[in-house]
């Protein structure tokens, strides 16, 4: 059971929130081709090790929050506001 | 190697010299610096890919080359539940093309692959479930498939250990049983096609794993980096499931995958008490008892993606709850191992059998939590794909455009089924 820390709750155990996904995919302009909006839409870099995601407190403030976990260790290394997009 | 034949007197032989004098069942190679086909991954997939090149399509020097030892990856440890019965026509086509490879494959392999056709019962437990099944079974007659719906008595005679009891909190309504269905030893799986590719001449390199894909001036594939040295290939073939994604990514390809942990765990052996194989999609819970005795216990992935190969607790406790109310005879059983694979799913849950956009340059994935059903038929597709720069007919919609032309394969909407 991995710990996640809400900014806004403290330290919970994970069955409290729901995994959101990659974060920072942006979604293409309405004349996007084909190919650009099946990439956004199930592409994914699927990367071992760092992987920026988004975070809900489910059962807990309800909030979204981005997280940087590294998907080898589930080691957690930066936690920020789903508002941020911090430069790669 | 001499050809070791398994029968009923070569056992007997055997046995009057205390089973010493059996060889090793296939080679361990070194890489040599060049072949005509390597395939990258030496699961059930990647070994059975193998030996039907160099059973059918005699494509000449042809390598496995794993990254630890073969079948220690999702072959080695899956629930080893076997059906056919998808909803979509090429889907059925795909899976049953498979189901009917495994009805010979012990013969044809000379391997006693241990294919049960016990059945596989799917439990409805809402009224959505009943719909949802009740249409597979008439699409399954529509496309040739056997699949047919039982009532709660009809299952449980089937079944006997089943708790058909209206009043627990998920009671059985129904459920869809395929008799074709069934189970297969796993590792039996990887060691049979190990066995007769080595037989045919292909080289089986363990802890080899592949660190960069070289490309020529146009873009084709030339070789592979490995950590044990560089091999030239003309064409590469890739089947590393879960770590497909790190794979493809070496030649710049970026696929629909994400790769999430799955787990699995066995009880403590006992007689046998459990005929069939029961699956319950709703509340996550899949059983089989092996030829061992354990009860075979098929939990659900995590919600996030890992490559940790474990997975959390509490998804297995969420799945032993309800193994306990539908079998309330295992109560009291213990559980002795769990463990986790990591498995890459795609977004509509079909696979991908196809060509990448890099020309020799092949990739077999996406088989998420339920592609060992598809070991035969997959490796046998595969094969072909490879062999013939071109996709055989029953794969061709498996492809990677069609994430991009909306051409889905949508077995996930339609039950979001796991195995
Ligand atoms: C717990 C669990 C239960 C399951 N239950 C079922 C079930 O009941 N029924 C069903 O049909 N399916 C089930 N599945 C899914 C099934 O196991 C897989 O879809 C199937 O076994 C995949 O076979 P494969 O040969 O493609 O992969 P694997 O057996 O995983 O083989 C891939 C190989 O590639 C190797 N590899 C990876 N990267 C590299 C590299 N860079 N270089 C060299 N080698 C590399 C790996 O070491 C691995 O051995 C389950 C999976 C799990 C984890
Ligand atoms: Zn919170």
């Amino acid at each position: 059971m991995m710990k996640i820390p809400c900014p806004h709750c403290g330290v919970r155990d994970e069955n409290e929130f729901q995994c959101g996904g990659t974060a920072h995919l942006a979604r293409p302009a309405l004349d996007a081709s084909d190919r650009e909006w099946g990439e956004y839409l199930y592409f994914r870099d699927n990367p071992k090790g760092s992987h920026r995601e988004r975070w809900r407190h489910a059962y807990g403030c309800g909030r979204w929050f981005n997280v940087v976990r590294d998907t080898l260790t589930h080691e957690i290394s930066a936690v920020y506001p789903i508002t941020e997009t911090p430069a790669r | 190697m001499s050809k070791q034949r398994f029968s009923a007197l070569s056992l007997l032989r055997r046995s009057l010299g205390g089973h010493r004098s059996w060889e090793p069942q296939w080679r361990k190679s070194e890489p040599k610096p060049a072949y005509d086909v390597v395939i990258v991954g030496g699961g059930g997939h990647g070994l059975g890919a193998a030996y039907y090149l160099a059973a059918e399509h005699r494509v000449g020097r042809i390598a496995v080359v794993e990254k630890g030892w073969i079948g220690g990856g999702n072959t080695g440890r899956n629930t080893t539940i076997i059906r056919s019965n998808y909803l979509f026509a090429e889907s059925a086509a795909l899976y049953d093309h498979s189901v009917k490879l495994w009805e010979d494959l012990s013969q044809v392999l000379n391997y006693n692959v241990m294919f049960s056709q016990r059945g596989v019962m799917m439990l409805a437990h809402t009224v959505h479930d009943v719909q949802v099944f009740k249409r597979h079974v008439h699409a399954n007659r529509c496309s040739g498939v056997d699949n047919e719906w039982l009532t709660p008595e009809e299952a449980k005679a089937f079944c006997p250990p089943l708790n058909i009891d209206p009043d627990i909190r998920y009671p059985v309504l129904g459920a869809a049983l395929q008799r074709r269905g069934g189970t297969a030893r796993h590792d039996a799986v990887a060691w049979g096609y190990a066995r007769a590719a080595s037989e045919l001449g292909v080289d089986i390199i363990e802890n080899c794993e592949v660190t960069g894909i070289r490309r020529d001036a146009q873009g084709r594939v030339e070789g592979l980096e490995t950590t044990r040295g560089s091999i030239r290939a003309g064409k590469v073939g890739v089947s590393a499931a879960g770590n497909t994604s790190a794979v493809l990514s070496l030649a710049g390809v970026r696929l629909p995958l994400e790769s999430y942990p799955l787990q699995a765990l066995v009880s403590e052996p006992v007689k046998p008490v459990f005929p069939c194989v029961a699956m319950s999609n709703t509340i996550h819970a899949y059983i089989s008892q092996s030829d061992k005795g354990d009860l075979v216990i098929g939990a659900g992935t995590d919600a996030y993606t890992s490559y940790t190969q474990r997975g959390a607790l509490h998804i297995n406790m969420h799945t032993l709850d309800a193994i306990c109310e539908l079998f309330p005879m295992f109560r009291r059983l213990r559980m002795m191992r769990n463990w986790g694979g990591i498995v890459d799913v795609t977004p509509d849950r079909s696979p991908i059998i196809a060509k990448t956009p890099v020309p020799g340059l092949y990739v077999n994935c996406g088989w998420g939590t339920g592609g060992f059903k598809a070991t035969p038929g997959s490796a046998h597709l595969f094969a072909w794909t490879i062999a013939n720069d071109a996709p055989h007919p029953i794969n061709a919609p498996f492809t990677i455009e069609r994430f991009r032309d909306g051409h889905l394969i949508d077995e996930a909407a339609a039950a979001a089924v796991a195995h």
